[in-house]
């Protein structure tokens, strides 16, 4: 008998992380029932022990996290050692693939992927019960509910999904490769990322379910919770767009969004998580909206679940075929359980959930919220409904239909308008009620920077009555960029207006008054500039409106002309490399009459490995802020045997890239703590008459109400 | 402080910026229906070849089925078939999957219908909501003088109310 030791220690580690995942989920169940009052009363001590075993529970769930490193380490061991008895390896890697892509082998397939899954998660619920101290008895109901999570996914992985099962036969000579699209860098960031961001949202699920289990007094979860949210709000955001920059860059064929199923898998926790986000400050604040919390971080959990559903199961028709299977039954369970417990407990608890504080007034930042909410929730809406129209018409019609970017642009994109609107004036109104002479003076600067706006696009030439047949794009447009205008121009006066009280405190000059201010409330500006790089990415897409595009054959000084530029084909050169062979163009590229750069497209055939060739598209672009030029090499033309050359001029799309950049910084201010004050200062402070400041000292509200 | 009175707060008001907003949905919706035959009917078709591209923007060289498609479509064109005439010849031959959205009619426009309906009576849940919160707290407060005195504190000496206040209104 053929002995495989390292795929055999892997089975062994995830049997044994399972063991101790059942063990936390047991135990620490058991140990938080009979600790409760009405548990059972088995000693003269009965707390101590149930407290005892309670930490047995969660040092079993340490030591999960131990061993799941095992499992996951004896997968990417198989991969860097060519193990081709293990199958998953053989069907995803080979001999000569770069070391980086072996390691993302992890996560190239089904099983890997959710080896990749329990691992994270294992890693989440190693933070949080390291800092059990935080809160122990709540920490130990999101342990055991993360057990529950964790659990499923183990079972998935030792039943369903197994990563280390042998190939049947003769070990492989070589593996049959990586699919050529996944072998780009991103790829080796854009999946952990985005599982990241899945992942995570287990830890403010458990958090809220065990609060709402344990009847918790107060908002203090919230504030556990809320660095967790944030961190994996981050992730999602940044594994979202990383692989939208790679659909971008790899795919050819000129967007970074095709509303695929498996993309709106990941876009809709990420609206309830954003909306989740934003309501959680009313809870945290004034103790309202805590039914609507709840269920809100229930549905962001369950739609990462629906999402890797959707994206396992077949259900719906994917260009993500490769990660299709069969498992999708176990999802179906899963979710149904998670349901059914979410129900109860709501059901059981709801008491619990009353509101502390009622809404005051229609203009307040209370009602901004609520609404940000509700089109949050109106766009998750769309894209779950457009996402499993198909399936119900093939329910109700007996055929699937398409429903493809038309659908989603038409009906998204006033939605998101809307959501553009509310981000300029939600910060602007204040908490309980606004007055009149507040929305005058919060609203004036805006206002005219929005009119300023659309007056000077129009005389610019942005007038979508005269665009014909781009009439709604340049239309949506020219609302988008009027809205940016008034969001900004909000912001900006934001922060000029904290930033000249700092300054007459402090005496310091306008820049380190601003970083003072946002020292002094992270959050607050840290949110603003979340805010503000949200509008940068509106500005980036609404500049899709003027995308050109030209196609054409290209001999040896041949020339296109797009936009401002003038490329010139210098000819055609191929190339072998040991996992491919490649084709590209050399195109000098002009502007003006100047040489601005030179533009490689190239189109990759992919063989090492494989049992069929695959080709693969490699875009050559030039960025700048202004747009991008990007073009494609899509073959030679079969009678002609020319290159064909695909030239896209696509505006502002790097501004959606720099945008993020922009949340990503904001989101990193928002988790930093707020710099604290001298007692002295304090006192200082304290003196100043009432009203006098915007940065926490009482009379916050007369001066400023929209703080 | 003048607070928000009479016409912010009446019903009319918000059912006028309702219908407003209704008027502006339908007219941006209607917008965009003269594009040319081709572009309109090629960017509402899919290439079939399993990419899952609009037709107009499949950028695959020697797809043969994104060039037989728009040879077809041309033709259909030529022809002076209707835009309904072409959508139905299309998919008489590669099924409603060649559709790139709902566009048959019947339950096909459910698919539009309810995300329309769903935002709209979320809009005005909402309203209904917020308006009914404001009543209870007006009543609860015994009208609306006795909000302003807690929007604005009054008496600067109370320290646990403007502590609350700060708590409340800290972002």
């Amino acid at each position: 008998m053929i002995s495989h030791p390292m795929p055999e220690f892997g089975s062994f580690c995830l049997l044994l992380a399972l063991i101790l995942t059942a063990y936390n989920l047991a135990v620490g169940g058991l140990a938080l029932w009979g600790g409760s009052p009405s548990g059972l009363r088995i000693t003269r001590r009965p707390e101590a022990v149930w407290n005892r075993l309670g930490e047995t529970a969660r040092r079993a769930g340490i030591a999960s996290f131990v061993a799941l490193c095992g499992a996951a380490f004896a997968l990417v061991y198989a991969a860097f050692t060519n193990d081709f008895s293990v199958e998953y390896i053989r069907a995803h890697s080979n001999i000569a693939l770069n070391p980086a892509y072996k390691f993302a082998a992890l996560w190239s397939g089904q099983e890997g992927s959710l080896l990749l899954w329990a691992f994270l998660l294992s890693a989440y619920g190693l933070v949080l019960r390291m800092r059990h101290r935080v809160d122990v008895r709540l920490t130990a109901f999101a342990s055991v509910i993360m057990a529950g999570i964790q659990v499923f996914f183990l079972l998935l992985l030792t039943v369903g999904a197994p990563p280390f099962s042998i190939a049947p036969g003769p070990v492989a000579a070589d593996g049959a490769g990586l699919n050529p699209l996944l072998q780009y860098p991103e790829m080796v960031m854009h999946p952990p990322l985005l599982y990241l961001g899945y992942v995570g949202f287990s830890v403010p699920f458990a958090f809220a379910l065990g609060a709402l289990m344990m009847r918790y007094p107060g908002e203090k979860w919230i504030h556990i919770t809320r660095r967790w949210t944030m961190v994996t709000w981050l992730f999602l955001t940044i594994g979202i767009f990383m692989g939208a920059h790679w659909a971008y860059s790899v795919l050819g064929w000129g967007g970074y969004w095709g509303w695929d199923p498996v993309e709106n898998a990941s876009l809709m926790p990420w609206l309830t998580g954003t909306a989740f986000l934003h309501s959680v400050m009313m809870q945290e604040k004034r103790g309202m909206m805590k039914n609507w919390n709840v269920w809100l971080i229930f549905s962001t959990f369950m739609l990462t679940i629906l999402g890797t559903l959707l994206t396992r199961s077949g259900a719906v028709s994917s260009v993500h075929a490769f990660a299709q299977s069969n498992i999708g039954a176990w999802f179906y369970i899963f979710i149904t359980i998670v349901f059914a417990v979410c129900l109860f407990t709501f059901f059981f608890q709801r008491d619990h959930l009353k509101s502390e504080n009622k809404l005051e007034s229609l203009v307040s930042r209370e009602s901004s919220f609520l609404f940000n909410n509700m089109i949050l929730l109106a766009a998750c809406f769309t894209v779950l409904w457009g996402t499993l129209f198909p399936v119900l018409s093939e329910y109700v019609q007996g055929s699937k239909v398409t429903v493809g970017a038309p659908f989603y642009n038409r009906v998204n994109i006033p939605i998101g308008l809307f959501l553009l609107f509310l981000t300029g004036i939600g910060p602007l109104l204040a908490w309980r009620s606004t007055s009149l002479r507040s929305i005058r003076r919060n609203f004036i600067l805006p206002s005219i920077a929005m009119a300023v706006t659309f007056a000077g696009l129009v005389i610019s030439g942005l007038r979508p009555w005269n665009d014909g047949d781009d009439m709604q794009s340049t239309f949506f447009s020219l609302i988008a960029f009027t809205l940016a205008a008034g969001v900004i121009t909000a912001i900006t006066e934001e922060f000029l207006r904290g930033a000249n009280v700092v300054r007459t405190q402090t005496g310091k000059n306008l820049l380190a008054s601003i970083v003072l201010l946002i020292r002094r409330n992270t959050r607050r500006y840290g949110g603003y500039i979340i805010h503000f790089g949200i509008v940068v990415m509106f500005i980036g897409i609404a500049g899709g409106a003027f995308n050109q595009a030209r196609e054409m054959e290209m001999s040896a000084g041949s020339t296109i002309d797009i936009g401002p530029y003038h490329l010139i084909s210098t000819g055609m050169t191929q190339d072998s490399k040991p996992e491919y062979d490649t084709s590209y163009l050399v195109l000098n590229v002009y502007r003006g009459g100047k040489y601005v750069t030179t533009l490689s497209p190239e189109k990759r055939v992919y063989f090492a490995g494989t049992d069929h060739e695959q080709p693969s598209t490699i875009v050559a672009l030039h960025s700048t802020a202004q747009s991008d030029l990007y073009t494609v090499f899509e073959g030679t033309n079969p009678d002609s045997g020319l290159p064909i050359i695909k030239a896209f001029l696509n505006p502002l799309i790097a501004w959606i890239w720099i945008g993020v950049v922009i949340v990503v910084i904001g989101t990193f201010i928002a988790l930093a703590p707020n710099l604290v004050r001298t007692a002295v200062r304090q006192r200082q402070e304290d003196q100043v008459p009432v009203g006098a400041s915007p940065l926490g000292v009482p009379g916050v509200l007369a001066k400023v109400p929209h703080a | 402080m003048r607070k928000l009175t009479g016409l912010w707060r009446g019903p009319v008001f918000w059912a006028r910026i309702v219908q407003t907003a209704l008027l502006c949905v339908v007219t941006v919706v209607m917008l965009g229906a003269n594009k040319s035959p081709f572009e309109r009917i090629g960017h509402q078709l899919i290439c079939t070849c399993g990419c899952g591209q609009i037709l107009l923007e499949c950028n695959h060289v020697g797809c043969t089925y994104s060039t037989q498609e728009i040879a077809e479509l041309h033709a259909q064109l030529d022809a002076g078939a209707s835009e309904t005439a072409i959508q139905h010849f299309f998919v008489a031959k590669y099924g409603p999957t060649v559709l790139s959205a709902p566009l048959r009619g019947g339950f096909d426009n459910a698919a539009w219908i309810v995300p329309m309906v769903v935002f709209l009576l979320a809009t005005i849940g909402t309203f209904a909501v917020v308006w009914m919160w404001k009543r209870r707290a007006l009543r609860l407060a015994g009208g609306i003088g006795n909000v302003v005195a807690i929007a604005e504190p009054s008496i600067p000496q109370d320290a646990a109310l403007r502590d609350r206040i700060r708590r409340e209104t800290e972002y």
